[in-house]
């Protein structure tokens, strides 16, 4: 018989080498003695055979493993390693024998392992504590059943990793200085850990929270056994709560049906209907607080002209320089389309100029900010301003320039070079030619010149049907 | 936080907390690092229980308790006598990261009456949102409760910020909702969801954030004559239709400052259990409406037995059923097997045949399902599903839910 005592605790290390070298020397469960809380690792074992080969395990095996070894069962590892020695053996598929006793039992203490980390994230509170370093501490005190101090850790770094807090708990603590996480010796529960003001308000919320007419403490406990209650703040309240419930609800229940004690606020309900934006401007305002629907954009790009105009013009979205100045078709493509509007014999100043999307989508590229074409759903998004505009400005021709103002107009994909010319949109006479963006990048001077006469001419016979 | 704070956050909890919802599940794993705060785990964590039964995961509050609408199963109606009161953005973000530094809550369910109109309403909570994820880095859950009066953009933003956006139908018919809340519309609730669900899913599509852990919405049970089965269709059409996370069932609950055409007594409180039994089996079970309400009479499901059972008693037909033989669909009708029994019998019985004995480490509704299956060593004695008294062989005396 061979004796292995492993540290105090959760001794993964200890137990995954024993098993290392139990499995080299082909011993078997029934030859070995598992004993927990001597400072040297092996026993009567020499420590000349602490590097054993690795075992091949399964992967659902080393993850039962690692969570069992947590339990605070004696046995768990001489149930574990009988697991070990069967799945070595021929039984490979073992774990998924949910009727096996032995699986069965490892099982309940994986679940009870993984339910008091579960209670442990969801439990434990920290006290707010002056930093003498400036700033607050956090502390917490809580009391697992198992030893699982250092498998919630990574639970709470991440959670908090901004914060300087401490655990205390009887299987041991944790202090995190926002940079390093340092494990210490268990700890005795603290004086006292003076509660502030949230604390208080904690209560209040927590007392106000709470129907009364559904009073089921049988529930309640279920979910959050007594065994808790003494590190949780709130819980002092539960049984005024519960005493003062019957009386409560019966009061409900006798008053007379309440005879509104306040005037009918009229006006304020008549006002409540009005709430759509009432002019152009007021729109305006409206898009320049939203948010862009893809972050980066500096400000949302309103539309620019006289309402009224005969005809909108209606471009994909804000480029680089748009979105710096705020104003649409002031970059290269817009110098274009100002210079065949001249070309049309159209005075800009008389149309009305806007995007089908308002805010400017990129990607970073140095200092570049690279042009990102928007997406069917971020068109649709913007849509709704788009057709608001529109009825502000009331124009007679809606001018799609490229896909993205077709689509977002029409509500459909278009393909401009195709169907390039008149076309009905929702509402309103459109036609639709080409993004003078599209003129910029084709590449020879031939086809340019071509491309920006037939863009040209298109901006005549739109001007012709308004 | 001073008196005045604690004051209001007990008026504006007590005037939320009509509102079953509280998950804080479906966010995708993420941390606010060094800079920021908090982290969302992907399963939600419920961080204490009230005596009600109910757990406390999100600060779940009211921007305010003013508001113009006038729906009667309301305790915050305009013409009800409570108290009001209302907090400023920044005070519901102090609240929130406060709490949620002392690891009292995932994060913050916010909802919100009526105030000046839904846009201006729907804008503050926007704020909040949007305060606590750009200026804080916050990182925790946050549940923003949707105005469907409000403009569609306006929905549209609170969806940049929020992990989950409901709106609550509240009635589960245009009738009720008529009825009850005359200024609100079944359409508009109804268009609102649709657009909702549109966004989340072209999100998904192009890979950005929109309401990522979906919609949910809650109907209130017992307040207006509606049918189990009503609510239920209504239900299955807001699963189908909407893409509906969760639909919550709230069994109308006595409130102070009641209206008089509200119901003097509230339905018990089984019913929604028994209706959330019901939901189970229509997401998870498939199960059909039309099947589930056969269960029950007129419409309305059995109190004294949950749904699985009262549809296997009235299917006698179709049981026992060999846990080694048959199939996934039809285990998962036995009453008292569920899903994960289900899937362990699945697993289990590649390897062996199973037995009573077996079956007792795989489930713990063994009794229940005792009658209804066959194993290896065990089939129930003389057709044990003829027995007329099957039903009181089955079920436990108990009324402990009801509070008459």
């Amino acid at each position: 018989m061979r004796t292995i005592t492993l540290r105090e605790g959760a001794d993964l290390d200890g137990f995954r080498r024993a098993v290392r070298r139990l499995a080299a020397a082909r011993t078997a469960p029934e030859a070995v003695l598992w004993s927990v809380g001597a400072p040297s690792l092996f026993g009567d074992e020499a420590p000349a055979f602490e590097n054993g080969a690795p075992v091949l395990l399964p992967q659902a095996v080393g993850r039962l493993i690692e969570t069992v070894v947590c339990h605070s069962d004696p046995e768990r590892y001489a149930l574990l390693h009988r697991l070990v020695w069967r799945v070595l053996n021929g039984e490979r598929a073992l774990l998924d024998q949910h009727a096996d006793p032995l699986v069965h039992r490892l099982e309940r203490l994986d679940k009870a392992v993984r339910r008091d980390i579960h209670k442990m994230h969801a439990f434990l509170r920290f006290r707010a504590l002056p930093d003498p370093a400036g700033g607050e501490r956090y502390v917490a005190w809580f009391e697992p059943d198992h030893h699982i101090v250092e498998a919630v850790a990574p639970f709470f770094v991440e959670r908090f990793e901004s914060m300087v807090w401490t655990i205390l708990t009887p299987k041991g603590s944790l202090h995190w200085d926002r940079h390093r996480l340092m494990t210490g010796p268990p700890a005795e529960r603290p004086d006292s850990l003076a509660d502030d003001r949230f604390a208080e308000g904690w209560l209040r919320y927590y007392e106000s929270t709470f129907n009364p007419a559904r009073v089921n403490p049988t529930a309640m406990r279920a979910e959050m056994p007594r065994k808790f209650w003494a590190n949780m703040p709130e819980t002092a309240a539960i049984p005024a709560m519960v005493r003062a419930a019957p009386a409560r609800v019966q009061a409900m229940l006798e008053a007379e049906a309440a005879i509104p004690r306040r005037r009918m606020p009229e006006k304020a309900v008549a006002a409540m209907a009005r709430q759509a934006p009432d002019s152009l401007a007021d729109l305006n305002r409206l898009i320049q607080r939203s948010e862009p629907l893809v972050p980066g954009a500096t400000q949302a790009v309103p539309g620019e002209g006289p309402e009224g105009a005969a005809i909108a013009i209606v471009g994909e979205q804000p480029g680089d320089q748009e979105d710096r100045e705020g104003r649409p078709f002031v970059g290269p493509a817009g110098q274009l389309l100002t210079a065949a509007l001249e070309e049309a014999g159209i005075d800009r100043g008389g149309l009305y100029l806007t995007n089908a999307v308002k805010h400017f989508k990129f990607v970073q590229r140095g200092k570049r900010r690279i042009h990102q074409s928007p997406t069917a759903g971020e068109v649709k998004h913007y849509r709704w301003w788009l057709m608001t505009e529109l009825g502000f400005v009331r124009p007679r021709l809606v001018v799609a320039l490229g896909a993205t103002a077709a689509l977002a107009l029409s509500g459909r994909p278009v393909s401009v070079l195709r169907e390039r010319g008149p076309m009905a949109f929702d509402g309103w006479d459109g036609f639709v030619t080409v993004h003078p963006s599209y003129l910029l990048r084709l590449p020879g001077e031939e086809e340019r010149r071509r491309a920006q006469a037939e863009f040209v001419a298109d901006l005549r016979r739109a001007a012709a049907l308004a | 936080m001073d008196d005045a704070l604690i004051e209001k956050l007990g008026i504006l909890a007590d005037a939320a907390k009509y509102d079953a919802s509280c998950a804080s599940s479906g966010a995708k794993p993420r941390s606010g690092g060094k800079e920021g705060l908090g982290s969302t785990t992907g399963a939600g964590i419920c961080h204490a229980y009230t005596p009600d039964g109910r757990c406390v995961s999100l600060l779940k509050i009211l921007l305010t308790n003013h508001c113009l609408f006038d729906c009667v199963y309301c305790i915050n109606r305009r013409s009800s006598n409570v108290r009001r009161a209302r907090f400023t953005v920044a005070e519901v973000v102090e609240l929130t990261l406060g709490f949620y530094k002392r690891n009292c809550i995932e994060g913050l369910f916010l909802s919100s009456g009526i105030i000046r109109s839904p846009d201006h309403t729907m804008e503050q909570m926007m704020l909040v949102a949007r305060t606590l994820r750009r200026d804080h880095g916050f990182a925790g859950y946050i549940h923003l409760k949707t105005i469907p009066e409000a403009s569609p953009w306006l929905i549209e933003q609170a969806g940049l910020w929020a992990d989950r956006l409901s709106i609550n139908l509240e009635l589960p018919t245009d009738h009720s909702l008529k009825a009850f809340a005359p200024e609100k519309n079944g359409g508009t609730i109804k268009a609102v969801m649709g657009q909702v669900n549109e966004r989340i899913v072209e999100a998904k599509e192009e890979r950005r954030r929109f309401s990522p852990a979906g919609q949910s919405t809650q109907l209130i049970v017992g307040a207006d004559d509606a049918t189990d089965r009503s609510v239920l269709e209504t239900s299955g059409t807001l699963y189908q239709r909407y893409g509906l996370r969760r639909v919550y069932y709230s069994a109308f609950s006595p409130i102070p400052e009641a209206s008089s055409v509200l119901p003097v007594k509230p339905p018990p409180l089984q019913r929604e259990n028994r209706l959330y039994q019901a939901d189970w089996l229509l997401r998870y079970y498939g199960f059909t409406v039309e099947e589930i309400a056969s269960g029950g009479e007129g419409g309305m499901l059995d109190l004294g037995i949950d749904p699985k059972l009262a549809w296997a008693l009235k299917n006698r037909e179709r049981f026992p059923v060999d846990v080694n033989r048959a199939d996934r669909e039809m285990l998962l009708r036995v009453p008292g097997l569920g899903a994960r029994a289900v899937d362990k019998i699945l697993s289990a019985r590649r390897h062996t045949r199973l037995r009573m004995e077996d079956l007792g480490r795989l489930s713990n509704g063994l009794r229940r399902a005792r009658p209804f299956l066959i194993a290896a060593d065990y089939h129930p004695a003389g057709g044990l599903t003829d027995r007329l008294d099957l039903r009181q062989r089955l079920v436990t005396p108990s009324s402990q839910l009801s509070l008459f």
